[in-house]
């Protein structure tokens, strides 16, 4: 179990290390990465001052050895914007993200895992065609525009729930809804599917053999299987959704990260970009970390190293 | 000796998108107190779903008991299994008839202690407490021969070799003192040295339990040793029912005489080939009008073609499906 | 496997029987029909959105850059003031949104076919190499390509756009660079699998030659898993390249219309003239939904076998 963990939290590092070292190269891979940042009319002049503000006329590897130490201590220099420390600016905003994550991902999984579970007992039932609908929608709708569609009609039309912003409770219920949406619709299929596989195990069998009441297996022998591949999608679809709450926040204008990527993208803003990119990816590895704990508590089979 | 379980005329059908498999085709066969009885056939002859209908353990749908009795001796009297309510099945299942499946490694939960799996059984028809049913459970896993019991009840299936599991899945079976234990192809998925320990110790518990013992199995080499009488089946019928030692002396009927020609022998002097049977196992979907090993059979002629054989007796508790004499070489008269 | 294929020749005989009525092989066509009828829709679309994309020019008259600003913002045909010449109306500059919504299949077949192609052939190579060399190598590369598939997607592809700029080239490029691990995942899979299930080993010793077993035995194998997976992947593509272009991160509106672009443009006037963001965002659905359906129909067909998720 130690063991376990603790190669995943090597894995982890190294991971996050990579993540550095992709996000370094990236910015510079163009050439002049002091090009990149500014507008295209930018003088000589503009762009020399940038370059040495930005410490780009130092040689690679005295630049990569500044960026390391400063993404440690968590300086990713100043927003070109707001000419501010970048890390903070993006702390500011990660609440806002976490409750769009969080209520999305609950209402993904209050709405999607029952209807997995009664689809997957009662494969062709009109709740299991309906949940199989849900899927293939919430799998094809673009995101962007079913939210470009639902501020339309629930907003603007039927005036059911606020178009924009945070200052209202029910404020985060669409952009909540379009964000747990695919993620509902992975979840019904998973869990039927998994309902499904379970139920034909032979050691299901097996506890019929031994005349158990059918509430005692299904509570106890089937669900308790099914929610161990439930519980890595949830983590992992966790970390997606934080990561790409893009779209949702640039229309809905939810003050989160999102919303600033997109916004600092628009600025060509890349310490930043830099920042949330790195941010995002430290809290996906951390969740990613916490599944595989979650994981190893239901799973035996990992609890003690299979 | 008295009859525990008598079938009749079992048939079942599966209704599938590719049509309907007749599975089982009017099986009828008893099974005495405390008596082994060996369940022979190739995969698809029907051996395992015979046992799963007589249970309600096959999946309805697709699966259809058609018509068909099975009177089992319970602790309560005489009842017709296939007539049960579903409540009733249940206590006689696990309780009374006891289960070993073929692969111990899919038998067993994978994310429950294997104490948690036996004494359930006995939670569930002893109406034991947890405590006492974890004493029973100790008891139950020292008598099948897991060495540190207290230890193991709290171990998971994957910590076990394949024959511990097994020895495991008997326990379950045998947790509630059953009066028929069946045992679907028990020892097929292990190792050799490993049957042989699974095998001494189904008998052991046998004599010890006095409890009748129905073996399903494709090898009639395993059948010697354990058996007291053998159904032979094919394509869901059966086509000889004998004492053990007539069906390996006088086998009547010429699918069993494949199987043992099928058979390694020890005695032989030189190596000789082994005989398979050519061909293949019959296809279910289709209804026979005639002898369903007709087209694989060496002494097949026109009536085998034309009609169905009925299971006719040839010989002192020995019956057998089959219109052609073996040891007349010809047609038999009736 | 004798079993499975009388079976199948069973299937055909009834199909060839002579004595069998039209009727009832029309029922038995009926029947294949109804069984599979999401892979049957999913195909359907999948053939619309493709002879939409090769006869664009045949489908619609109007071309898909002209610009009227006196006959801009005007609704869709079935509306009051819509005329048939601009079925789904007009957008902002009074460009045609049925010509751009039918143009801009070719932007998005183009990204989705090319870049699954370099994804999959990327991802082969990675793959049956890291799979075939077992040890380090295979840990290494596995190390990779779980690094990437880790990370948030998205916003890494979002990253990459922002640094090299909007381009068909770089659009495609990126889609097939950082989707190349899913392939290599799977490829990786299905070799180990394959060099597991012995069957190779046994041509080898009947004394098959590598050709031979390369291609009689390791790419059919593989050809199925990777078919259906490329499906998923060009679907994603296309939903992926609609939410680039919808940031501005696609290809540049001047050279190609494409969905995402009218998206981005549409959005501002969502409230007063829906039809110029409604028409992509239904394009997209119908493409992605019949897509998903095709997908989930050829991993029904091409791979029978359960796939478990665990073990």
């Amino acid at each position: 179990m130690g063991r376990y963990f603790l190669s995943k939290l090597i894995q982890s590092l190294v991971l996050l290390f990579g993540v550095l070292f992709l996000v370094f190269m990236m910015v510079r891979v163009t050439g002049d990465p002091a090009a990149l940042m500014l507008s295209r009319n930018a003088s000589p002049e503009q762009l020399e001052a940038l370059r040495e503000e930005m410490g780009f006329n130092d040689p690679a590897l005295v630049q990569f050895k500044h960026y390391i130490t400063g993404a440690i201590l968590g300086d990713f220099g100043n927003s070109l914007h707001f000419k501010t420390p970048a890390l903070p600016l993006v702390l500011e905003r990660l609440p806002a993200t976490v409750q769009l994550a969080s209520v999305g991902m609950l209402m993904a999984i209050i709405i999607g895992i029952p209807i997995g579970l009664v689809g997957g007992f009662t494969p062709g039932s009109v709740v299991d065609s309906i949940g199989r609908f849900l899927a293939l929608i919430g799998q094809s709708v673009p995101n962007f525009w079913l939210g470009l569609m639902m501020i339309l009609f629930l907003g603007v039309r039927l005036g059911w729930f606020p178009t924009f912003g945070r200052d209202s409770w029910n404020s985060v219920v669409m952009p909540a809804f379009v964000l747990g949406l695919p993620v509902m619709g992975q979840l019904v299929r998973l869990t039927r599917s998994a309902v499904l596989e379970i139920r034909g195990e032979d050691f299901i069998r097996t506890a019929h053999s031994k005349g158990l009441e059918p509430r005692t297996i299904y509570l106890k022998h089937v669900l308790r299987n099914v929610a161990i591949p439930l519980v890595s999608v949830i983590g992992v679809q966790f970390g997606y959704m934080l990561g790409g709450s893009i779209y949702i926040e640039a229309i809905f204008a939810w003050p989160g990260m999102g919303g600033l990527l997109a916004q600092s993208i628009g600025w060509r803003d890349f310490p930043l970009i830099q920042a949330i990119a790195v941010f995002t990816s430290l809290i996906v590895l951390l969740l990613n970390l916490l599944t595989d704990l979650a994981y190893s508590i239901i799973d035996p089979r990992i609890r003690y190293g299979r | 000796m008295s009859i525990i379980l008598q079938v009749k005329d079992l048939v079942t059908k599966f209704y599938t998108l590719d049509g309907v498999v007749n599975a089982v085709n009017g099986v009828s066969f008893e099974l005495n107190e405390g008596e082994t009885l060996a369940i022979v056939g190739e995969s698809g002859s029907g051996k395992s779903v015979t046992m799963m209908s007589l249970l309600g353990l096959i999946p309805m749908p697709p699966g259809k008991i058609e018509s068909g009795s099975a009177s089992f001796n319970s602790e309560e009297g005489l009842c017709d299994l296939l007539q049960l309510s579903p409540e009733e099945m249940r206590d006689i299942r696990g309780g009374q008839i006891g289960f070993v499946f073929q692969d111990p490694i899919s038998t067993l939960n994978p994310i429950l202690t294997i104490g948690e799996q036996i004494s359930e059984t006995l939670i569930r028809h002893k109406g034991l407490s947890k405590e006492q049913a974890r004493e029973q459970t100790i008891k139950l896993l020292s008598q099948v021969g897991i060495p540190d019991p207290e230890l193991r009840y709290k171990a998971y299936p994957f910590q076990f070799s394949g024959g511990m599991r097994q020895r495991v899945v008997i326990a379950i079976a045998i947790a509630c003192t059953p009066k028929i234990i069946i045992a679907d192809e028990p020892t097929t998925a292990l190792d050799v040295t490993v049957q042989a320990q699974i095998i001494e110790l189904f008998k052991e518990l046998r004599d010890a339990l006095g409890v009748a013992v129905i073996w399903i199995t494709h090898d009639l080499g395993v059948v010697a040793g354990i058996a007291e009488r053998v159904l032979v089946m094919y394509g869901g019928r059966p086509v000889e029912i004998a004492q053990v030692m007539d069906i390996y002396k006088d086998p009547k009927h010429p699918y069993t005489l494949g199987l043992l020609r099928a058979l390694p022998s020890l005695e032989a002097k030189e190596s000789k080939r082994l005989k398979s049977i050519k061909g293949t196992p019959p296809d279910l979907l289709i209804p026979f009008k005639h002898c369903p090993f007709a087209s694989r059979c060496d002494y097949a002629f026109d009536r085998c073609w034309e009609e169905i054989p009925p299971l006719i007796s040839v010989g002192e508790q020995h019956q057998a499906a089959c219109f052609f004499d073996l040891e007349e070489g010809g047609p038999r008269h009736d | 496997m004798a079993d499975k294929d009388t079976k199948s020749h069973q299937t055909i005989d009834s199909l060839l029987d002579t004595e069998k009525t039209f009727k009832d092989r029309l029922a038995y066509f009926g029947r294949f029909l109804w069984r599979d009828r999401g892979g049957v829709i999913g195909l359907t679309v999948f053939l619309i959105v493709v002879f939409a994309a090769v006869f664009a020019p045949l489908i619609t008259n109007q071309s898909p850059f002209d610009q009227n600003l006196r006959s801009s913002k005007l609704p869709p045909a079935w509306k009051e003031e819509g005329t048939w010449e601009h079925p789904f109306g007009t957008d902002s500059l009074g460009k045609d949104v049925f010509s751009r919504v039918i143009y801009g299949t070719r932007v998005s077949l183009m990204v989705g076919l090319f870049g699954v192609l370099i994804a999959s052939i990327l991802g082969l190579l990675i793959g049956a190499i890291a799979g075939y060399a077992g040890g380090r190598l295979d840990a290494a590369i596995m190390g990779g390509v779980n690094l990437i598939l880790s990370l948030p997607y998205l916003l890494f592809v979002v990253f990459i756009a922002t640094v090299l700029g909007r381009s068909l080239l770089n659009v495609i490029l990126i889609f097939g660079i950082t989707d190349a691990p899913i392939f290599a995942r799977v490829t990786r899979g299905e070799v180990l699998r394959i060099r597991e299930s012995g069957y190779v080993e046994s041509a080898i010793s009947a004394g098959a030659r590598w050709p031979t077993i390369i291609f009689d035995h390791i790419i059919p194998n593989l050809l199925g898993p990777l078919i259906t997976l490329a499906t998923f992947e060009m679907s994603a593509m296309i939903f992926y390249e609609a939410g680039l272009g919808f940031l501005g991160l696609s290809v540049p509106p001047n050279e190609y219309p494409t969905w995402g672009n009218m998206l981005a443009a549409g959005r501002k006037y969502m409230t007063s003239y829906p039809w110029m963001a409604s028409f992509p965002g239904l394009a997209i659905m119908f493409t992605s939904l019949g897509m998903n359906l095709l997908g989930d129909w050829l991993r029904d067909v091409l791979d029978p076998r359960m796939r478990r998720s665990r073990k």
